[in-house]
């Protein structure tokens, strides 16, 4: 349906701002009320039914039959298990709250029709994804994603630096799915087959399976914006708000993450190491980065590549409940953020520099309140959403009891405390103190179109962990019902981590509380940054991102650029100039020696005629 | 010495020399005509022969033909060349360069 909005926007309604705006907002909440009506009806496990050529297969499987060559069959179906119809949920539920968003956030654009049609777009590939039955559908529409994503974060394409950075994402995603492809084909070599309910366990793929686990990963690496390819996510701020929620909080990252839990019985635990690394190590970066970026939207985006890297860090932990989870509760509370900063920056006309707000309490206190509960939430504080999904995975890892566990067990809850130091710097600093500059003192509240879906995401974000979110997943990925308790009740659901794994939630709850105090005592009241001084060249270096992208453009952009060049030159010396030249060169010399066989000498010809008869004779009667 | 075809066809080689060499070596297109002519005529000279010392009428039969159609060729011929010379206004071989490059 998403799809047909698009088209039908793109086709007809380019010009009518509002319709535009319905018909895709239309599309994604009957998406959303489709789903439910679904789960409702058939509970979270459909029923097997008859799949393609008659055989019985798991609910929903091949539909068509749609390429067929010398043994690779491929048929595109739709997957709905319990997984992709969570996922749905998500993408829908949070997608529907965004899209009415925008409609406020985007009022006064000239293009927003056609922000619309791109929003549909990018909606219908997220769908593709995440009921892909196997591994060509689910590239195609990762691609498509990837496409979308370059639409939307170019929307304001006549900014130069929206333009690259929108070829940047596209660009660094391309590489992630270069790994991708190359993992999809060793599967297919391997296994023989690209379905999904066809994939067997890292002994089926023989000596090679780390690297086939680990190239698939590549994929996740690009799309979720791992380290080393994580510089896409900072720059795609350059879209609009409502993208930046979209997008980069709720779906498109997330479909790395989905996709790994999709994949998970091919990795090996070598494989499963490397991810975990990975993932703690992004994270740890992206904290580190966020907690002296001065703008607001790239203060969110790097907490987003932080909280990414904790649900990569759970998978290869083995826990793909609480990253899943995670992933959940993560859409509500980065969206809700996103959304809220999107709301300060209309409210400040389109200013983004956190040093130019402050006191914005008065000003507009439904997304102060907002966009506390997301705070709060990211920082994993009880009894928000955000506590029950991080304490999972930190519990998670430590429940492991081996090295590799507890060393990313100190990681997470070091990046616990950063989230938490960072997220109240950017709260302090624009929210309460005195006015920063003369917009802020004139900052209004945002229409009700705006502000609704915010308090609808808060409302999800603080109450994401108690409403069995959780219980989904556990059954999902664990399907051992006789460990459950399934009838706990709601108390002791309510303060369940702090029973279970006690250290865990213990040491998360510290770090929000030296976070927040670290943070209180030298943002609260703040005019300008304290820290740069306290920490000189390390600040300078977070707030340039560690330099990631001057190292990026000195080795590999250079590299690109001579080899071009290099290539180039051939083209134009070698193959023109040489080659050609040389047969042009030689017809010319050629014409020129037998122009002067034509003497116009009419004896010269009557001799030559003679010679030739003399010739012929001889040869005749020879 | 009696005489036999051999003689007949030296005689008639040395005309068809000479007339060839006229063609080449003259520059004056009326005797570069007249040497053509030549040369035609040591043909006739050789058919006649070969016609008598094979006690067949078939060679003379043939020099009856050429004899008419060199004829003709003549009339064509000076009239193109009477055309050259009003052309040129004059009748050396070497003014004829329409043909150069």
């Amino acid at each position: 349906m998403p799809l047909a909005a698009a088209g039908i926007i793109t086709l007809f309604t380019l010009h009518f701002k509002t319709i535009s705006s319905f018909i895709s907002i239309g599309a994604i909440l009957a998406g959303f009320v489709l789903t439910i009506v679904f789960i409702s009806a058939n509970g979270w496990q459909p029923a097997a039914g008859q799949g393609y050529g008659g055989q019985p297969v798991p609910a929903g499987e091949s539909i068509c039959q749609w390429l067929s060559a010398d043994g690779l069959n491929i048929d595109f179906g739709i997957k709905l298990d319990p997984l992709s119809l969570m996922m749905m949920l998500i993408v829908t539920g949070v997608g529907g709250a965004i899209h009415v968003y925008s409609r406020g956030y985007m009022a006064d654009d000239t293009g927003m029709s056609r922000f619309f049609a791109e929003l549909s777009l990018f909606t219908f590939s997220m769908l593709g994804i995440v009921m892909a039955n196997n591994f060509i559908e689910m590239f195609i529409f990762w691609e498509l994603v990837g496409v979308s994503s370059y639409l939307l974060i170019g929307f304001w394409f006549e900014k130069p630096s929206a333009g690259d950075a929108a070829k940047k994402a596209f660009i660094v995603n391309r590489l992630g799915d270069f790994g991708f492809l190359l993992g999809i084909l060793m599967i297919w070599q391997w296994l023989g087959t690209l379905n999904f309910s066809g994939l067997q366990g890292p002994e089926a793929l023989g000596p090679y399976a780390t690297i086939a686990g680990l190239l698939i990963f590549c994929g996740a690496v690009g799309k979720s914006a791992q380290f080393p390819l994580h510089v896409w996510l900072p720059d795609a701020m350059e879209g609009p708000t409502p993208v930046s929620a979209l997008i980069h909080a709720a779906t498109m990252v997330a479909a790395g993450v989905y996709m790994l839990c999709r994949i998970f019985i091919v990795l090996n635990p070598p494989a499963l190491e490397v991810v975990a690394y990975i993932g703690g190590f992004t994270a740890l970066l992206a904290a580190v980065i966020a907690v002296q970026q001065n703008d607001i939207k790239r203060i969110i985006a790097y907490s987003t590549l932080s909280q990414l890297g904790y649900m990569v860090m759970s998978v290869g932990l083995n826990g793909r409940t609480p990253a899943m989870f995670h992933l959940t509760t993560h859409a509500f509370f980065k969206a809700l953020l996103f959304l809220s900063a999107g709301s300060v920056i209309i409210g400040l006309h389109h200013e983004q520099d956190i040093w130019k707000m402050g006191g914005l309490k008065r000003k507009m206190p439904i997304t102060f309140w907002t966009f506390l509960v997301g705070g709060l939430a990211l920082s994993a504080i009880w009894p928000f959403s955000g506590f029950y999904s991080k304490d999972s995975i930190l519990g998670n890892a430590l429940a492991r009891h081996d090295f590799e566990g507890s060393l990313l067990f100190a990681v997470g809850v070091f990046v616990a405390a950063l989230t938490t130091f960072y997220i109240f710097r950017l709260f302090f600093v624009v929210f309460c103190g005195k006015e920063k500059s003369e917009t802020a003192s004139h900052a209004h509240e945002s229409p009700i179109v705006m502000t609704g879906p915010l308090v609808i995401l808060a409302i999800f974000a603080f109450v994401g962990g108690l409403i069995g979110v959780e219980g989904v997943y556990n059954r999902i990925f664990m399907p051992h019902p006789g460990g459950l308790e399934t009838s706990a009740s709601f108390a002791s659901e309510l303060f369940g981590p702090f029973a279970r794994s006690p250290l865990a939630s213990g040491l998360g709850t510290l770090a929000f509380i030296i976070g927040l105090g670290c943070a209180y005592a030298l943002y609260a009241k703040a005019d300008k940054d304290p820290l740069p001084e306290k920490l000189g060249g390390l600040a300078t270096a977070m707030k340039n991102k560690f330099y990631f992208d001057e190292i990026y453009e000195a080795t590999f952009v250079r590299a690109h650029d001579f080899i071009a060049a290099v290539c180039d030159g051939i083209d134009r010396w070698v193959v023109e100039g040489f080659c050609i030249g040389s047969i042009r060169g030689g017809a010319d010399l050629t014409g020129r020696a037998l122009r002067f066989l034509q003497t116009g000498n009419l004896q010269t010809y009557a001799f030559l005629f003679v010679i030739g008869v003399a010739v012929a004779l001889y040869v005749i009667l020879k | 010495m009696q005489i036999g075809l051999e003689q007949y066809l030296t005689v008639s080689f040395l005309l068809f020399a000479l007339g060839l060499l006229g063609v080449v070596m003259r520059r004056n297109l009326m005797v570069i005509y007249m040497s053509l002519e030549m040369m035609l005529n040591a043909a006739n000279l050789a058919l006649v022969a070969f016609s008598r010392f094979n006690d067949k009428l078939d060679g003379q039969v043939v020099v009856f033909f050429i004899i008419t159609v060199a004829a003709a060729e003549v009339a064509v011929g000076l009239a193109l060349i009477v055309a050259l010379y009003r052309r040129h206004r004059s009748a050396h071989v070497e003014d004829l360069t329409s043909l150069k490059f």
